[in-house]
């Protein structure tokens, strides 16, 4: 059903060097050894590792709080200590927004890795300028995007605010010699953006070239999800030796056309099916993708299968980027209470209603209970959110879940007391109890003008 | 016959707004699934949890609807007391939706 139309396909290599990326990590905790088998087999010159959810930056704050020497991703010493020699031997940058909310502190790691390796001469840069929590604070009527309020509303639950920063302070690293690019929060599709726009010199003010860099970056900022991850069902779409998955990678000439493929002989598979589940993921109007570096098309893009594990993408097209840019403001908003436990084997699920019962009506006693508060059964009505969907017959497991939130952390505690409790007080057999008692942090988002934010490069050599 | 039937999907999340992409195997079924996997039908599929608007993307060339899914997530990532917080489930929920007798082109589940 993707077929290849002779007529207007420009094969890849046909003259022009042509520019190789691999998709190094798709989130925060991905796997390292595929990025690594890029790096030994990809034939690439970039690895780019997205590793920032929506929330991420927020919680990293908390942790730079904490202790000021942290802040950046958990797994940022790992991946590197896995890919900055064979990176180095073979001349490959790494761009990556490991830095979360504290790209310093994550340059220094770098720098240590790369010295223990003995790696001289390897620069490694460090993007900053994303932070605007002082800019967001002095602006108190600065409305928020979804639900209504300001910046003032939330008062002084505010603890970190970060700009979706575009690919330029990546593209001035890349200009100064970077080896290694760090970044806190930047648009995802930047990180892939920048190198095109640094190798091939492309305007940043051509927005259909910038909307094909951002449908590369698109494509692969979530890593596996492309290869064949989150894809497989068996009897319906099966995907071989997904044990062995390997990471994307794409080949982008100069003219912004590109093919997505892995390596040779890794697990997973590139078809026109697991493209187009990407190039839609997360993606609302598909005419009108924004980001910090352009307003996208994506549905005018089209797929052809031109060989084992290689499709072809064509047709992005691009408006000019948004005159301001995004900004995750994140705020403390109370607390999780949870608990779980099993019940199992014959008369599991009434035992299970039973303990749920009970739950509901110790919490609501103790005046821990409100409307929100949730008693699910996980097996029946959970994912469901309490609407049971179909006949749920025999059992032979079934987990009680309870769930609250709460303004105190002793209400939330509560919460997980009385699950635990259950070991003693509830129904026969119960087991396998799990507790959680979380601080929530929330993001809101605000708009902020382009001239109030710049991003600022500073280099080191190791 | 069930939607999973005739198509593949995948959700994803932003703020409290879920997004489906429903992908018909087939490009033959595509002008069906059209006519069949309405916003309307969809709202109604998840009544009692989707409580806004829904909207549907029609991407021909990729035989493809995109569902974006207003007020899905009960408040979002950061804020829902939900077992699956990213709305992830809802994709292969939507997979069960009864489509009733249909009478398929053919070719059904022969995809490449």
């Amino acid at each position: 059903m993707y077929t290849l139309d002779m007529a207007t396909i420009h094969a890849p290599g046909n003259g022009q060097a042509a520019l190789r990326i691999g998709s190094g990590a798709g989130f925060a905790d991905d796997r390292i050894e595929p990025a690594v088998e890029l790096v030994e087999s990809g034939d690439i010159q970039y690895l780019v590792f997205e590793c920032l959810a929506e929330r991420s930056v927020a919680l990293a704050e908390l942790d730079r709080r904490r202790d000021p020497q942290r802040g950046y991703n958990p797994w940022l010493a790992d991946r590197m200590t896995a890919v900055l020699p064979g990176c180095a031997q073979r001349g490959i940058r790494i761009i990556t927004n490991m830095g979360a909310a504290n790209p310093r502190a994550a340059g220094a790691v770098v720098t240590e890795v790369a010295r223990a390796r003995q790696l001289h001469g390897l620069r490694v840069a460090v993007v900053t300028g994303d932070d605007v929590l002082d800019r967001v604070l002095d602006r108190p009527d600065l409305p928020l995007l979804e639900g209504g309020g300001s910046v003032g509303s939330l008062g002084d639950s505010i603890v970190s605010a970060h700009a979706y920063l575009g690919c330029e302070g990546i593209t001035d690293a890349l200009g100064q010699g970077a080896d290694v690019v760090i970044t806190g929060r930047i648009a995802d599709p930047s990180l892939y953006i920048a190198p095109l726009v640094h190798e091939f010199g492309w305007d940043t003010g051509d927005w259909n070239l910038m909307a094909k860099g951002a449908c590369v970056g698109h494509l692969l900022e979530c890593g596996a999800q492309v290869t064949g991850g989150y894809f497989a069902d068996p009897g319906y779409k099966d995907v071989p030796g997904l044990a062995d998955l390997g990471f994307p990678m794409a080949e982008v000439q100069r003219d912004g056309t590109f093919t997505i493929s892995k390596v040779e002989g890794s697990g997973g598979m590139v078809t026109g099916d697991t493209c187009t589940e990407q190039l839609l993921y997360e993606v609302h109007d598909p005419s009108a993708y924004t980001s910090a570096d352009v307003v996208a098309d994506f549905s005018t893009v089209r797929f052809a299968e031109i060989g084992q594990d290689t499709v072809l993408v064509r047709g992005a097209r691009g408006q000019r980027r948004p005159d301001n840019l995004k900004v995750s403001v994140g705020y403390r908003d109370g607390f999780t209470g949870e608990g779980q436990i099993s019940y199992a084997g014959p008369n599991a699920l009434a035992r299970a209603e039973l303990a749920r019962e009970v739950l509901r009506e110790r919490l609501e006693k103790r005046g821990i209970a409100s409307d929100s508060t949730r008693y699910e059964l996980i097996g029946v009505d959970s994912v469901t959110r309490g609407l049971s969907t179909g006949e749920s017959g025999a059992m032979n497991e079934v987990r009680v879940r309870v769930v609250g939130r709460t303004e105190s952390i002793d209400q939330a505690r509560g919460i997980a007391h009385e699950v635990s409790a259950m070991w003693l007080n509830g129904p026969a057999g119960g087991g396998g109890v799990a507790c959680s008692v979380t601080e929530r942090i929330a993001i809101a988002s605000v708009l902020l003008p382009r001239s109030e934010v710049t991003a600022t490069v500073t280099i080191s050599e190791v | 016959m069930l939607l999973q039937e005739m198509a593949h999907a995948r959700s994803g999340d932003k703020g409290d707004i879920s997004d489906i992409s429903v992908i018909a195997y087939n490009a033959m079924n595509y002008p069906l699934m059209l006519e069949l996997v309405t916003a309307e039908r969809v709202q109604q599929h998840f009544a009692g949890f989707v409580v806004g608007d829904v909207r549907r993307y029609e991407l021909p060339q990729l035989h493809a609807l995109k569902f974006v899914l207003d007020g899905a997530l009960d408040g979002g990532v950061t804020r829902s007391l939900n077992l699956d917080i990213h709305g992830k489930c809802l994709s292969s929920l939507l997979l069960g939706m009864e489509l009733g007798d249909v009478r398929e082109p053919s070719g059904f589940r022969e995809f490449e």
